[in-house]
Formats: C-alpha cells, sequence, structure tokens
C-alpha cells in the first residue's frame, strides 16, 4: 500500500482494575502501580487503509467494533500500539450526539461542526450547503425540539459529512430517515469515495458490506480473525454466528478458487445438491428463464426432531438474490430418524440476469440457523446464466417486459 | 501545559459559542429569561438582609449608609456565587459531558474553559445590578473598584484550580461530588459574606485566617464596600496558591485524561 491514510499497529486497549482508586491515581504520578485486574477488550490489531479504500469491520456483539472505532477516532487512548492517521476523520456514529433541543437546527449546525474543529468563517461558508442538503425548510430555523426524529438525522448527517473527510466511518446500516435520504446519504458517501475519501463501515448487513467495501475485517474476542475479500469473510461471518458447542468449521478452496466454507454441528448434511434442466438433465449453464430443478440430496446423522431445508442464491457479489426454507413453505420434516435420507426438488424459472451465481444451503431446526444449526454450507453449487434466447437486457433480475410504442 | 492552551485556542469559536448556547439553553423557556441568573443571587441577599440586619447592622464600622450591611452581603455574595458556580460546575464536568466525550472526539480541555466562561457572564450580570441597586440606595463605588478585575481572576483561578482538580478526581471516585455539596454549604459560614470577621470569638479568626476564600471575599467587600485598596500581601499569597493549586489540576488532568473514558 503506497500511502495509507490509516495505519493501526499492534493496538490494544485494556480496562484496568487498581482495586482502590488512590493506585490510579499514584501511578499518574510515576509510581509503579500493577492493577489488580486487566481486561483486554482488544489486542493486536494491525491494518493499514489505503486512500480510497472502503474496508468493512463485522464481528459479533463484544468483539470489539466499538473500542476499535473509539480508539481509530481518539475517544479513547490505546493501553499498547498506536494508530497514526493521515488527515481528517468523521464518524457518522451518533448522528445528533450534542444536539440542543433548545437551540435551533441553524445554531445547532454551529454548535456541531465546532465540537468537529471548524472555524466560525468554515461553518458560514458551508451553511448554505449544510441547509440546501437537509432539505427541511424552515425548520431549519426551529427549535430542535419541535423535529421529528428523521428530521434530526438529517440535519445531523448534513453536519456530519459537511467538510470532506480523509476517511469516513459509519456504523451500522446507515439508517437516517426515510428511504429517499438515505440514497441521498449513500449517494454522498460514494461521492466522497470517488473523490479519495476511505471509508469504514461497521455492520452486521451483508448486503452492504459486499456492495460497497473493496475488503472486509473479522474481529472475534477482539482480535482480527480474518482479513481479506468481503464476500470470503462474510460467509465466514455467517459461519461464526451459527458456531455452537460440538460444531465444525471448514474452508475448503474449490476449483474456482473460491473458498467454501462449512458449518454446524452436522447432525444432518448436504450428500449431494445439482441443477437439472426439465428434462432430467444436469446442466451448469443455464439459460434466461429455463424452468430448473435444484435436487438436494440430505442425509440424517442423528435423530433430530425438526429438519428445515433452506437455500439462499447470491450474485457474484455475494448479495442475496433469493432464499427461502422449508419452514416458510411450512414443509418441516418432523422426526427425522438416523440414517434417513431426505430428498428436496424445488423446481423454478430461472429468472436471473446473465451472471455467475452461487447457492448456499442450510439445515436447520427453525427459520434462522441461530437456534440450531445442523450445517450451513456457502458456495455450495455454483452455476451460470447466460442470455442466449432473449433481447439483451442488464441486471439481475428477468422480468420480461411487454413494450408498447406509439408514434 | 501550552498543547493544552493551544488547542483550546484553536477551539475558541466553539468555547464562545458553547457559552452563548449554555447560557441560551439554560434559560430558553422561563419567562424571566436571564434575570434569573441575578434573581437568585439577590433573592438570597434579600433574605439574609431581612433575617439579619438588625443583629449584624450596628456593627460595621466605618460606614454610614443605612444599608450599609445589605452592601456587605451582595459584595461577599457577588464573590461567593462565581467561587460555588466555578466549583460545582467544574466538579460534574467530565461525568455530566460522559456521553459526549466518548463518542466524539475534541479537545477536553474546552469544558473547563467553557464552564468558566459561562460562570463569569452571569457573574458579570450580578455585578451589574449589584452595581445598579448600590446606586438606588446611594452608595457608590468610588477608583478602589480598579482592582475587581484582579480580584475576578484570583477566584477563578483558584475555584477552577480546587474545582478541576476535584473534577478530575470524581469522575473515578463519585463520592466526591456527594462530600461537595455538604463541604460547600459549610465553607459558606466560615467564610465572612453574612457576618463579620469581627465578631468571631477569638478561637474562631485562626480558622477563619486558614481559608483562601476568606481574603479573596475581604477583597471584594474592601473595594465595592469600604472602597479601600484590598491587602496586597494576602491577595498575593492567595493569588500564588491559586495559581500553584491551578497548575496541579491541569497537571492532574492531562494524566487522568487518557483514562476517563474508560470509566465514565
Amino acid at each position: 500500500m503506497m500511502d495509507p491514510v490509516l495505519e493501526v499497529k499492534a493496538l490494544g486497549k485494556a480496562f484496568r482494575d487498581y482495586g482502590s482508586e488512590l493506585k490510579r491515581f499514584a501511578s499518574w504520578f510515576g509510581a509503579r502501580v500493577t492493577p489488580k485486574a486487566e481486561h483486554w477488550v482488544i489486542r493486536d490489531i494491525s491494518f493499514a487503509v489505503g486512500r480510497g479504500e472502503a474496508i468493512g469491520i463485522v464481528g459479533q456483539n463484544g468483539a470489539g467494533k466499538s473500542t476499535l472505532l473509539k480508539l481509530i477516532t481518539r475517544t479513547l487512548m490505546p493501553t499498547e500500539g498506536s494508530v497514526s492517521v493521515n488527515g481528517r476523520i468523521a464518524a457518522i456514529l451518533e448522528l445528533g450526539m450534542g444536539f440542543s433541543p433548545d437551540l435551533t437546527g441553524r445554531q445547532n449546525v454551529y454548535h456541531a461542526a465546532g465540537l468537529m474543529g471548524f472555524t466560525r468563517e468554515q461553518i458560514d461558508r458551508a451553511m448554505p450547503e449544510i441547509e440546501a442538503f437537509a432539505e427541511i425548510g424552515a425548520y431549519f430555523d426551529e427549535y430542535v425540539r419541535t423535529y421529528s426524529s428523521g428530521m434530526q438525522m438529517r440535519v445531523a448527517f448534513s453536519v456530519a459529512t459537511a467538510f470532506r473527510p480523509d476517511i469516513l466511518i459509519v456504523d451500522e446500516a446507515l439508517s437516517v430517515g426515510d428511504s429517499y435520504f438515505q440514497h441521498k446519504c449513500f449517494k454522498r458517501i460514494k461521492e466522497f469515495r470517488e473523490r479519495g475519501t476511505s471509508l469504514m463501515i461497521v455492520s452486521h448487513d451483508s448486503g452492504a458490506i459486499q456492495s460497497l467495501c473493496d475488503r472486509a475485517i473479522l474481529l472475534q474476542a477482539g482480535r482480527i480473525l480474518k482479513d481479506g475479500d468481503p464476500v470470503e469473510v462474510m460467509d465466514a461471518y455467517n459461519a461464526l454466528i451459527a458456531e455452537r458447542e460440538n460444531s465444525t468449521m471448514k474452508v475448503e478452496r474449490l476449483e474456482g478458487g473460491q473458498l467454501q466454507t462449512t458449518s454446524g454441528t452436522l447432525e444432518a448434511v448436504v450428500a449431494s445438491i445439482r441443477l437439472y434442466s426439465e428434462h432430467g438433465d444436469p446442466v451448469e449453464y443455464i439459460d434466461v428463464g429455463q424452468p430448473v430443478e435444484l435436487r438436494v440430496e440430505v442425509k440424517v446423522n442423528a435423530d433430530i426432531p425438526r429438519l428445515v431445508f433452506g437455500y439462499l442464491i447470491k450474485d457474484r457479489l455475494g448479495q442475496s438474490i433469493f432464499g427461502t426454507n422449508t419452514h416458510h413453505t411450512k414443509q418441516v420434516v418432523e422426526d427425522a430418524r438416523t440414517g434417513q435420507a431426505v430428498r428436496y426438488v424445488a423446481s423454478f424459472p430461472m429468472n436471473l440476469g446473465p451472471g455467475t451465481y452461487s447457492i448456499s444451503t442450510a439445515l436447520v431446526s427453525t427459520d434462522t440457523h441461530l437456534v440450531d444449526n445442523y450445517e450451513w454450507r456457502d458456495l455450495a453449487l455454483i452455476f451460470t446464466v447466460a442470455n442466449h434466447s432473449h433481447p439483451h437486457f442488464v441486471g439481475n433480475a428477468w422480468i420480461p417486459p411487454h413494450i408498447d410504442v406509439t408514434t | 501545559m501550552s498543547e493544552l492552551l493551544r488547542s483550546a485556542w484553536r477551539y475558541r469559536h466553539f468555547i464562545l459559542s458553547s457559552v452563548k448556547n449554555d447560557l441560551k439553553a439554560r434559560f430558553a423557556r422561563s419567562r424571566l429569561g436571564a434575570a434569573w441568573m441575578v434573581l437568585q443571587p439577590l433573592a438570597q441577599v434579600a433574605i439574609y438582609s431581612l433575617v439579619l440586619s438588625r443583629v449584624m447592622g450596628a456593627k460595621l464600622p466605618g460606614v454610614t449608609n443605612q444599608y450599609a450591611y445589605s452592601i456587605y452581603l451582595m459584595a461577599g455574595m457577588l464573590a461567593w456565587s462565581l467561587f460555588v458556580e466555578v466549583v460545582q460546575r467544574s466538579l460534574t464536568l467530565f461525568v455530566d459531558n460522559g456521553n459526549l466525550m466518548k463518542k466524539i472526539f475534541f479537545p477536553r480541555i474546552c469544558l473547563p474553559f467553557i464552564a468558566v466562561g459561562t460562570a463569569l457572564v452571569s457573574n458579570l450580570l450580578l455585578f451589574a445590578a449589584t452595581v445598579a441597586i448600590f446606586a438606588i440606595v446611594g452608595h457608590f463605588p468610588t477608583s478602589a473598584l480598579a482592582w475587581l478585575p484582579l480580584l475576578v481572576a484570583v477566584n477563578v483561578a483558584f475555584s477552577l484550580g480546587l474545582g478541576l482538580l476535584l473534577g478530575v478526581i470524581n469522575v473515578f471516585v463519585r463520592d466526591v461530588g456527594q462530600v461537595m455539596a455538604v463541604v460547600l454549604q459549610l465553607w459558606f459560614w466560615i467564610t465572612p459574606i453574612v457576618y463579620m470577621p469581627s465578631i468571631l470569638p477569638h478561637g474562631f479568626g485562626r480558622i477563619i485566617e486558614l481559608n483562601p476564600l476568606y481574603y479573596i471575599v475581604s477583597g471584594f467587600q474592601d473595594v465595592m464596600l469600604f472602597n479601600r485598596t484590598p491587602d496586597i500581601v494576602a491577595l498575593g499569597w492567595t493569588a500564588l496558591g491559586s495559581l500553584v493549586l491551578l497548575a496541579l489540576a491541569f497537571m492532574m488532568f492531562r494524566k487522568a485524561a487518557p483514562e476517563m473514558v474508560d470509566v465514565l
């Protein structure tokens, strides 16, 4: 990396319990005091972010994501290691923090931008743009206590992004008001990126991570478990949240070079999975709109009271295209016995746009894989859709139109 | 230390607008607004005057004005209210702003400056009201009033030093805040504000001489009521002590700042 905007080296943060606060005070004045207990929230974190790069941070609750972000934004001081930032950081973490209900929107903008370290003149210059972006009309000069929460968010986002930062930190699936404003926010974030702003996105939403990020980092118990391609990291993350006692996680490299992640307790496993044409021939290349059957054979390795099969079709970027399971279709297999084989056939027309897709499978007991995860397999099957018989179109979905042209 | 002051200077606009917003927010929805800043201490003065003027009135040597005792009270109260406001605000400064400090990075040194700024503005209003009332009762301060800015500076140095020191400790040991509520009440009574030091029995005089606030308050009384130069030597020592205390508080603040957010 030629020019990192952010470099985190061997970063660690410990919360210390001195037993007695007197010892803590003594430690400020040079006394050598050993804390009674040390609790490391994160440790040995090293990574760098290049200019214009977008990085996703994922991890379970308590994995240390917030602590990492606080160390990067300098609200917390590191216990060991260092964070060096080459530029200005803006964080959309707590929108509306520090807003006073008894001030008007405009006054709060001055206050919040001042808190970010901008001078009166800089704020004056940015003010028309902030007011225009928030789009709350005359309310801008009303007291914030009369605002709806959505309006407050609009003003807060406008201030937070009024000045293009070198690093923008976005927490959780940016839930800023209505969908119109959300699109506007994403547009601004994308513009920033094009102009060289690096992004750090913290989210549980694999869609957001995979569509926005070039790279993802998976944190687990305060350490980096995985740092790499977002699709692979999100697969590992999904496997991780399903991980339970006795459960295994296996990562295999497929012929195409992709990493297949399998996890679960293996009471039931997918023995075979394949796509067939309507004539019963196995296929890998499928024409747009062609009817197909997804045939899956499941082997039951232990008695289980309830077996649910689910599958999820994802595009090349890992975004979900379609998924369902037999819990939702009310086709649960009750009391599956050891050694039993269960066959599933899902028939559907391949109404997808041209491209490569993958299918993930799940064998679970309820509608999610978070209660019992017998087996979760990402990239269980990869297939390609090509357009042979229809006029050219773009996109993931095949929505055959009838177009009338009148002149 | 200079680094602290530099970052405060860089955030001067923020400090100024925060002081303004603080005052605005405090009285945003009250009818009398900023008048409350003056009315509360004046009401206290009125109560003490009413209750104690007969008892104390005769004991003010060298002042002929019939409202002498009220003037004496107001001069002391002006000093006391500045002291108590700065101490109380600094004491809970970091605890009150904990949420903000956890979420947003800004020089924390702004917070005490904002507290002092707010206290100074409200004290200035009280001063204006006091002088106006003095004029009404026919007492006109003289050139001795030129000492007042110095007295205010020493008062701020002392109260900020004490408040900041305790405010930092209060983040880690919250009992400090509770204890100080009681201590401040006691402190009010061991400072000659509602009474004259001359009425004290012999032994008590010594205790009062240990009270740094005594020199500050009597300075206020000297320049506002007695129209005379304050005791320069005593004031000098108090100023020196206050500056040492303030330096200690800043040092403590610098050491504590990295750990403060950990426990908030």
